[in-house]
């Protein structure tokens, strides 16, 4: 399966290369509203045509999908670090302060996820631009998805504090700090990696279920979660099957995510 | 005099048409409700579902037809309001029964106007004739007639009369027992419920054949609106009583003839700025928003045309005030629509010492105008208009931020917390009687949106649409009714607390097989005339 792997991240880079680059590729811009042009079928002017308001698919693709590839890893970054604080901390302390930031853990991953986050959105200012909202939105993400790997990354520093070559580091004399960093870390490098690549896909599909509430990245700038919006209600796809381009591409990259991932590196 | 002869000509054709002369009795009608009803005791009955149920089979005293928008008499054949407006005396029909058998008297109507008016019951339908303190007296008479008696002058007080279904005050079926077309004859909590036809109504055709015409209605609970028209196209249900313009588009793709249009509806679109005194707005902020030129300009600025035919794709006219164009009697036909016209929002800006500084509007003061409009998440139309008014205002150099909140929390900062600069909604409006509009227009209420409770009006055309609302329904003379509330209508027009964007159309789906069908704006729109409706011949007999 090398050859997925390899695929998937050519596939990726390609991906994030055309994001990047949107400013050059985009014929228009993602917010302008060609209002003679609702709804119009693909043509030059408009590779995969125009949606209800006549603004150009391809440009809002080409964006939102900027957006979600490029603040979903980012939020994943956050949630990884913070995981690995959390969990790593209470794994290599262990007795009751690993009981202690495991219980919270519990806690906070019993919590219901989207009536969280539809409360903190609620209750954020409502004078900030798009942009600002996109970041709000996945910094949010990012603070709140780190309860399900600290419980794993926690699991696996407990099993290597008490492995053989940490109990020589420690008959050598070395320091808990020096310990954590110098021994503990690096050998959770494997699972850390693990959860980052999980979690991408995890926060793109979180924003697309906000994105399909209203409650996703602010109007008029896209995500994936607005532009799959456009496919809800069975009515609303047939006749267009270039509304399914939004689609297609996030089922292809959420897949490439997961080739990237080695067999060795996919939770068990 | 020609046109009144066409259009008496027209409406006979439509009540007593051919349709009619070939109807064929029999068969089961069809729809979906999208929710399951609260409540089958049609003075508690408030949602949608229930209010279905109270029509189909609820007896009225009279009835405001859908099409005319008058008044007619069902149970009562005449009646007679005196006494200032306080009084009103029925002559009811004789000889009629209820469902069950039980002989319907004056007895029936003082029990009903007996509960309705029970403060334990909590009627939503009672609180219409609550205009004060005091009891409602209900007086018997010989000869089959009735008297109630309220505290205090209602404004509009028969057409009140249409949402009263009368119960029996002797059958032990208690509200299952009706005088309307249909009685509920089988209910599947969740599932569907199917009425059946009451062999006791009271009404006939010209020809002397009972009505209704239809064996039984069938009505499944189905919250899904795509299965709903998955169904119509099958054939399984018969309508639609309300469709989005999306869905009507799809339903003109596939059957032009399936489609009705009944033109704009009561219900409106509408953008309000926040002006409430003590909310946690900016001064600045509050000085722009209190300001008429302001709001007159954000008016301006603002595609109607453009909204009405890309969010509603052509099904929706733009809204000229609070008054629908639909309410044939109470609209005011001098005003018309804000026109769409940035050049001269610009000047009216210009007069407040907004300018245009790199494409950037700013106040006098120098802050930039940027302000954010909130509305409901998952309402698709409404967050579209939002980002064309989005796309308009950055025309006059504003910036507008669009928020779409979950329903309580929106609610809970217009209503509470009054953190919100702008907001977006609509009005759902079933009444055509000004007095339903009160609660909006006092200054005093709660659903003065824009400025609620307010101890005294904070404006002098706020005190004077106090004066004429107050002054419309303390009357009872329909002319200086009309008279004041067009002055509201040219106050609000002119001053726009509530910036009013389209009317949306009536929209409805009807399969062919239904004959007899004339969809309206009222509500419900499609089935107003159920006991005349019919299915054609081969549905009737297979079913």
């Amino acid at each position: 399966m090398k050859w997925a792997r390899t695929a998937a991240i050519v596939f990726l880079l390609a991906v994030s290369a055309a994001c990047v680059l949107a400013n050059f590729i985009a014929p228009a811009s993602y917010a302008y509203q060609f209002r003679d042009e609702p709804n119009a079928s693909p043509s030059r002017q408009h590779l995969l045509g125009t949606d209800d308001l006549g603004r150009d698919r391809f440009s809002r693709l080409l964006y939102g999908t900027r957006v979600s590839l490029l603040l979903a890893p980012a939020a994943a970054l956050l949630s990884s670090v913070l995981a690995a604080f959390i969990g790593g901390v209470a794994g290599f302390a262990g007795g009751w302060v690993e009981r202690c930031v495991m219980a919270g853990t519990d806690l906070f991953l019993s919590l219901p996820w989207l009536f969280l986050l539809i409360t903190v959105r609620a209750l954020l200012p409502l004078n900030v631009s798009p942009m600002v909202s996109v970041l709000i939105t996945f910094a949010m993400l990012g603070c709140l998805g780190w309860a399900g790997a600290a419980r794993i990354i926690c699991a696996d520093a407990r099993a290597l504090s008490q492995s053989d070559f940490i109990l020589l580091a420690r008959a050598s004399g070395a320091s808990g700090f020096r310990l954590l960093w110098r021994h503990l870390v690096p050998n959770l490098k494997p699972v850390l990696y693990a959860q980052f690549w999980i979690a991408v896909p995890v926060f793109i599909l979180t924003e697309a279920n906000l994105g399909i509430l209203g409650l996703g990245v602010a109007e008029p700038m896209p995500s994936w979660g607005s532009l799959l919006r456009e496919l809800e209600g069975l009515s609303t796809i047939s006749g267009q099957v270039w509304q399914l381009v939004p689609l297609i591409l996030f089922i292809l990259v959420v897949s490439s995510f997961h080739l990237v991932l080695t067999k060795e590196e996919l939770p068990v | 005099m020609k046109k009144l002869f066409a259009s008496f000509v027209l409406l006979t054709l439509i009540a007593f048409g051919p349709s009619n002369v070939l109807a064929q009795s029999g068969g089961e009608l069809r729809f979906c409700l999208r929710s399951e009803p609260k409540t089958l005791n049609p003075l508690l009955a408030a949602d949608d579902s229930s209010e279905t149920i109270r029509y189909l089979t609820g007896g009225v005293l009279m009835r405001v037809n859908r099409l005319t928008q008058n008044l007619d008499p069902e149970l009562a054949t005449s009646w007679k309001i005196t006494n200032g407006g306080k009084t009103i005396t029925f002559q009811l029909r004789d000889g009629l029964r209820f469902s069950d058998g039980t002989p319907f008297s004056a007895d029936d109507v003082a029990y009903t106007m007996q509960q309705l008016m029970d403060p334990a019951l909590h009627s939503p339908t009672g609180d219409a004739f609550r205009s004060s303190e005091g009891k409602v007296e209900t007086e018997v008479l010989p000869k089959n007639r009735v008297r109630i008696t309220f505290p205090a002058p209602i404004a509009g007080l028969d057409r009140l009369f249409d949402q009263v279904a009368i119960m029996s005050a002797k059958s032990p079926q208690k509200e299952m027992a009706v005088l309307g077309p249909y009685y509920v004859g089988e209910n599947k909590a969740g599932a569907y419920l199917i009425l059946k036809r009451n062999p006791n109504y009271w009404e006939k055709d010209p020809a002397g054949r009972p009505l209704p015409y239809i064996e039984s209605v069938r009505l499944d609970i189905q919250q899904n609106r795509d299965i709903e028209m998955l169904r119509l196209t099958r054939g399984e249900i018969h309508f639609i009583n309300s469709l989005d313009a999306e869905y009507f588009d799809k339903v003109v793709a596939q059957d032009p003839s399936m489609a009705h249009d009944a033109g704009a509806s009561l219900d409106s679109e509408e953008m309000w700025f926040n002006q409430v005194a003590n909310s946690p707005l900016p001064a600045y902020k509050k000085a722009w928003f209190g300001s008429t030129n302001f709001r007159r300009a954000i008016s301006e600025a603002i595609n109607r045309d453009d909204i009405a035919r890309i969010v509603f794709r052509g099904h929706a006219r733009p809204a000229v005030g609070p008054v629908s164009p639909a309410n044939k009697f109470w609209f005011n036909a001098k005003l018309q629509a804000h026109p769409f016209d940035q050049k001269s929002s610009l000047q009216r800006l210009a007069q407040d010492g907004f300018h245009l500084q790199d494409a950037v509007l700013r106040d006098r003061d120098g802050h930039a105008v940027e302000f954010s409009i909130i509305t409901n998440a998952g309402n698709k139309y409404r967050e579209r208009m939002a980002t064309m008014i989005q796309q308009d205002l950055s025309g006059i150099g504003i910036k507008l931020n669009v928020v779409t909140l979950d329903f309580p929390s929106l609610i809970d900062r217009i209503t509470h917390t009054f953190d919100y600069e702008a907001c977006l909604l609509g009005l759902v409006n079933d009444e055509l009687d000004p007095n339903a509009q009160m609660t909006l227009w006092l200054s005093s209420a709660e659903n003065h949106q824009w400025n609620p409770s307010q101890k005294t009006p904070a404006t002098a055309w706020e005190a004077e649409i106090d004066k004429l609302m107050r002054a419309q329904a303390s009357t009872l003379d329909p002319k200086k009714r009309k008279e004041d509330f067009d002055k509201v209508q040219e106050i609000a027009w002119q001053q726009e607390p509530f910036i009013y964007l389209v009317n949306k159309n009536a929209l409805s789906a009807v399969s062919p097989a239904v004959h007899n069908a004339h969809p309206v704006v009222l509500r419900p729109q499609v089935y107003w005339n159920i006991d005349q409706l019919s299915l054609s011949g081969e549905v009737a007999r297979n079913r």
